[in-house]
């Protein structure tokens, strides 16, 4: 479990969070959705460490993530995944030697488990066989499930992912989340999207954090969306014609 | 070390033998007088080579080469966040990315410098020798007579700093680059001439304390 507590984040003059408080449960998805530079990122980021908070605290498992030192992270954040907006896969590594990359640091694993273990990932993934290609030769969508491959290779608690539809078409972007529901299902993990993209928000969100200009504006299910009457939320969720139009059938 | 030491063996090859050839036919060209022997050139030569144009030469071509290789190199990984992935992941970033660079730059820059001492000797000998400048024998007389290894040492300590000068300058640009594609050029030109200014100015105070 993740919890979030009051927590603020500037840079310089501009104040991105202001107070953002919430507790993110295992074997769930929880979505972070809001509109651009409404501090999903940066809330992100926080989470994972990458920002440090003027304020606030960040709980794993009741363990405050925030006042640790770098060592004193490291446990935790051996059972971090993250999956990047870009993958962020490294270059020149092929998509095998990606996702050992962990196992390489962390683990006294042999050669052999390693590359049983890297298997087992692109199978889970549905990317047998592509062991020996680099990232360039991918396709965005391979990308990401590459992304997600290294991101499980350690078989995290937690997996983070950032905007994992962005740049898909909406048949990849599907099975994106698919996959991304069925881990958080087989690890129990505490999986925390950052996301606008609404199929995914409909389809997977168990828990959903809207922020509206830096401030927790709502919180709920795929279930209550629909049917709250915030009118920043409403704008933002029934924004598209489609929307509008299947807003009737909820 | 493979990238900075062999991959930059031959520019700094050419680029040593042809200084040595020219450095030699520009000494005879000024020392016109029959009351100098011509082995002479073969000395100031040397002492140039080893004391100022190897290392500084080589550091400089470095600096442009590898220099902004390195800064590009981390700059994309910075902007494409896989900077962050590996910090996610527990590793720290500059130790994993920064260090075995400067450890390379350190090791290697020193043994290409003397790589490039011996070629701009050679360089020094076939000039002279095509040019008629200088006879060979003249000239080998003049490289082995008088010779003070403290000038090895010198150019040695030059090379030492100024490999940890293009990594680390380098290594610094790319790492804190924020933005994208365009940031990373700047940071790559920004890190030659950041290198560049502080060999120079490490170069001067090098010699000034040293000799």
């Amino acid at each position: 479990m993740i919890e979030i507590v009051d927590i603020y984040k500037s840079f310089g003059d501009n104040e991105v969070l202001k107070g953002i408080s919430a507790t993110f449960e295992p074997g769930k998805i929880s979505l972070i959705i809001g509109g651009s530079g409404s501090g999903k990122s940066t809330l992100l980021k926080c989470m994972v460490g990458l920002h440090k908070p003027n304020a606030g605290r960040v709980l794993y498992d009741k363990a405050d993530f925030t006042r640790m030192s770098f060592d004193d992270r490291i446990p935790i954040r051996k059972e971090i995944g993250m999956l990047f907006q870009n993958s962020a896969l490294f270059d020149s590594m092929t998509v095998e030697q990606n996702i050992m990359f962990s196992l390489d640091m962390f683990t006294d694993m042999s050669r052999s488990e390693k590359v049983d273990r890297a298997n087992f990932c692109l199978e889970r993934v549905n990317l047998k066989g592509t062991n020996d290609l680099y990232p360039a030769e991918l396709s965005g969508g391979m990308k990401k499930r590459v992304g997600i491959a290294r991101a499980i290779s350690m078989t995290p608690k937690y997996l983070f992912c950032d905007e994992p539809n962005s740049g898909l078409d909406p048949q990849t972007s599907i099975l994106i989340d698919e996959l991304i529901q069925d881990l958080t299902e087989e690890f129990n993990t505490t999986t925390i999207v950052v996301t606008h993209d609404m199929n995914s928000v409909m389809g997977i969100g168990d828990y959903i954090l809207f922020l509206y200009k830096g401030q927790k504006k709502w919180e709920g299910s795929n279930k209550e969306i629909a049917h709250t009457d915030i009118k920043e939320l409403n704008d933002f969720v029934f924004a598209s014609p489609f929307m509008k139009v299947a807003k009737n059938s909820f | 070390m493979n990238n900075i030491g062999v991959g930059s063996l031959s520019l700094v090859g050419i680029i040593s033998t042809f200084i040595g050839a020219v450095m030699t036919m520009q000494i005879a060209f000024q020392l016109v007088s029959d009351l100098i022997p011509s082995s002479i050139i073969g000395q100031i030569n040397r002492d140039s080579s080893i004391l100022e144009l190897s290392p500084t030469i080589t550091a400089l071509v470095l600096a442009g080469k590898v220099g902004s290789s390195i800064s590009s190199q981390i700059g994309s990984m910075r902007v494409s966040e896989q900077i962050d992935a590996l910090e996610i992941m527990g590793i720290n970033a500059p130790g994993y990315l920064i260090l075995p660079k400067i450890l390379a730059g350190i090791t290697m820059v020193p043994l290409l410098v003397i790589v490039s001492i011996f070629l701009s000797l050679a360089g020094g000998l076939m000039g002279g020798a095509l040019s008629g400048a200088v006879t060979p024998a003249e000239y080998i007389n003049g490289i082995t007579s008088d010779f003070n290894g403290y000038t090895v040492s010198v150019a040695l300590v030059k090379a030492f700093v100024f490999g940890f000068i293009i990594t680390s300058v380098s290594a610094f640009q790319g790492f804190y680059v924020e933005g994208g594609s365009l940031e990373v050029g700047y940071a790559s030109t920004k890190s030659v001439v950041v290198s560049c200014i502080t060999i120079l100015a490490c170069d001067y105070i090098i010699t000034a304390v040293m000799l």
